[in-house]
């Protein structure tokens, strides 16, 4: 009985996760065509709904009634399989997100690094998505996608190592609790660049969409999907873009803190700012789609490894040798 | 506890049952898959015994690195679908006997290894660390890592320092005759150095040297 009633109130907590998570995904998608329309001075999705907001819902309907077509030559196990786990893994990411103080579903001790992990595993859909079609745009953007994602990570990898230095901690409220008298985007300003341009790269974000660059590759490895499948691609995708710009606010903009703590800001909860924060971090990713032309891909690999690998090591090095030598270096009793 | 061995059976036979897997499967690529499940249901047995930074990291660098890199060789070869090579009678006895003589080697290995570690001074058995103990696990293999075992630990990182620079240095090849792309060059060019006027004589052409 016990355990049914553990289980049960478990399954409550997940939902109430995951229903703000995937609705914030459709209407982040309206964001993120508004903002590019704005910026292209177009109107962009105003016709569903007030503002257009229901735009996305529409989409999604129109997804679902859709036929799924599976190529007669697809590996159809693995076809089927990719959007799954795509979706499966940005979502089961939010689990260790903390919203505030004590508002996170699991307040694990490596909360970091499970984060790291799930959003490093992000890249099989891809890869599997784009073996499974059997045709040859798909398997150039698989091959493509990995290659870009395990560059980017290294260096998202060597940046985590940096905030971590300065927290001495892998838990995620920790890490937000320790930016109570000072942002780490303050000290730590550069590597809050290289993060930002990597979170790009990772979640295939223009100018880095090169798995699906449509000028070249039709839409990469989504070419063969259709129907309720794209759609599961297209929510993946965009919920782990939501899910790195709520870690970049986690390591650098202070989480669920205020910006200062008096009187106006501080009684405004610790969500609403975790979301502002987001939100802030969303735009400028949709900004820069709308501005900046896709890369090449010799560019992208040597902007990954010649130049953000070393500036980000050699920032560890300083990071650690200011904390040592100043002697504030989080020392665990 | 009961659930706790219910997962840890589930979790094992699919390890091994996966690790079967790897070695019979047809399809070269389904086997780098079955690979990835190794990989991530060990991780997962590791977080059950509470060694949540080592399963993680099993995590980080197995499964999102060196998986990836693995898959993205085999997909790349193009050897789906190998027919089983070893069905005639003379590659049965060949593979079979190799397999067993490493096999063997590695089983004496791990009995020397496991048997000289129980009976050496100053053992601890894992049951008798003091569970409630107030460290997590990440801070006490740093505590080990970075001041017993540092020298063991930079050797390490040393070798595989090498082996990169060394695979590196193998497959490097400077391609001559391809023009290449110099950032600093193309910054740099003035309006000066690249444009001229010339009076070209007729029927007799500039010659342009690049």
């Amino acid at each position: 009985m016990i355990y049914i009633n553990t289980f049960l109130h478990e399954i409550y907590k997940i939902i109430f996760l995951l229903l703000p998570v995937l609705v914030s995904v459709a209407l982040i998608v309206w964001l993120d065509r508004r903002v590019w329309a704005f910026v292209q001075k177009r109107r962009g999705p105003n016709v569903v709904g007030p503002l257009g907001l229901l735009q996305t819902l529409a989409d999604a309907l129109k997804y679902i009634f859709k036929e799924i077509i599976i190529p007669a030559s697809a590996d159809k196990i693995m076809f089927i399989l990719a959007p799954i786990i795509t979706l499966t893994l940005s979502l089961i990411a939010w689990a260790v997100i903390p919203f505030s103080k004590g508002i996170v579903l699991s307040n694990i001790n490596v909360g970091i690094l499970y984060l790291f992990a799930v959003s490093s595993l992000g890249v099989y859909g891809i890869i599997i998505g784009g073996w499974a079609s059997n045709s040859k745009y798909p398997f150039l953007g698989a091959i493509r996608s990995a290659a870009q994602m395990v560059s980017y990570e290294v260096s998202i990898g060597i940046i985590i190592i940096n905030v971590l230095l300065c927290v001495g901690s892998l838990n995620l409220s920790q890490i937000v609790l320790a930016q109570k008298n000072v942002w780490f985007i303050f000290p730590l300003f550069p590597m809050f660049v290289v993060f930002f341009i990597s979170i790009l790269a990772e979640t295939n974000r223009p100018p880095f969409d090169l798995p699906e660059a449509e000028s070249e590759l039709v839409a990469g490895y989504q070419t063969e999907y259709s129907g309720m499948m794209y759609a599961m691609f297209w929510l993946g995708e965009y919920a782990n873009i939501l899910l790195l710009c709520a870690l970049g606010s986690i390591l650098f903009l202070g989480g669920w803190l205020s910006p200062i703590d008096i009187y106006p800001f501080a009684i405004i909860p610790g969500p609403l700012w975790m979301i502002f924060k987001i939100l802030f971090l969303f735009i400028l990713i949709s900004l820069v789609k709308a501005i900046v032309p896709r890369y090449r891909f010799d560019q992208l690999m040597r902007l990954g490894w010649k130049i953000f690998l070393p500036f980000s090591l050699l920032w560890v090095v300083l990071t650690a040798s200011f904390l040592f030598f100043t002697d504030t270096l989080p020392i665990i009793k | 506890m009961m659930a706790h061995s219910l997962f840890f059976y589930l979790f094992s036979t699919i390890t091994v049952f996966s690790a079967i897997m790897v070695t019979i499967s047809r399809n070269t690529v389904y086997s780098v898959f079955f690979l990835i499940l190794v990989f991530i249901s060990i991780s997962i047995l590791f977080i059950m015994i509470g060694a949540e930074f080592l399963g993680m990291i099993m995590l980080i660098v197995y499964v999102g690195a060196v998986a990836v890199l693995f898959l993205f060789v085999v997909m790349m070869l193009n050897v789906t679908q190998q027919p089983i090579k070893f069905s005639k009678k003379k590659g049965i006895i060949n593979n079979i006997s190799v397999g067993l003589i490493v096999g063997i080697i590695i089983f004496l290995e791990i009995i020397i290894a496991v048997g000289g570690w129980k009976y050496r001074d100053g053992f601890i058995p894992l049951s008798s660390i003091d569970p409630y103990l107030n460290v997590s696990n990440t801070h006490a293999l740093g505590n080990v890592l970075y001041t017993d075992y540092i020298h063991l630990f930079q050797i390490s990182g040393m070798i595989l320092l090498v082996a990169m620079i060394g695979a590196i240095t193998l497959t490097f090849s400077r391609r001559e005759n391809i023009k290449r792309q110099s950032y600093f060059r193309q910054i740099q060019r003035q309006r000066e150095s690249s444009i001229s006027l010339v009076e070209v004589e007729s029927e007799k052409g500039v010659k342009i040297d690049d």
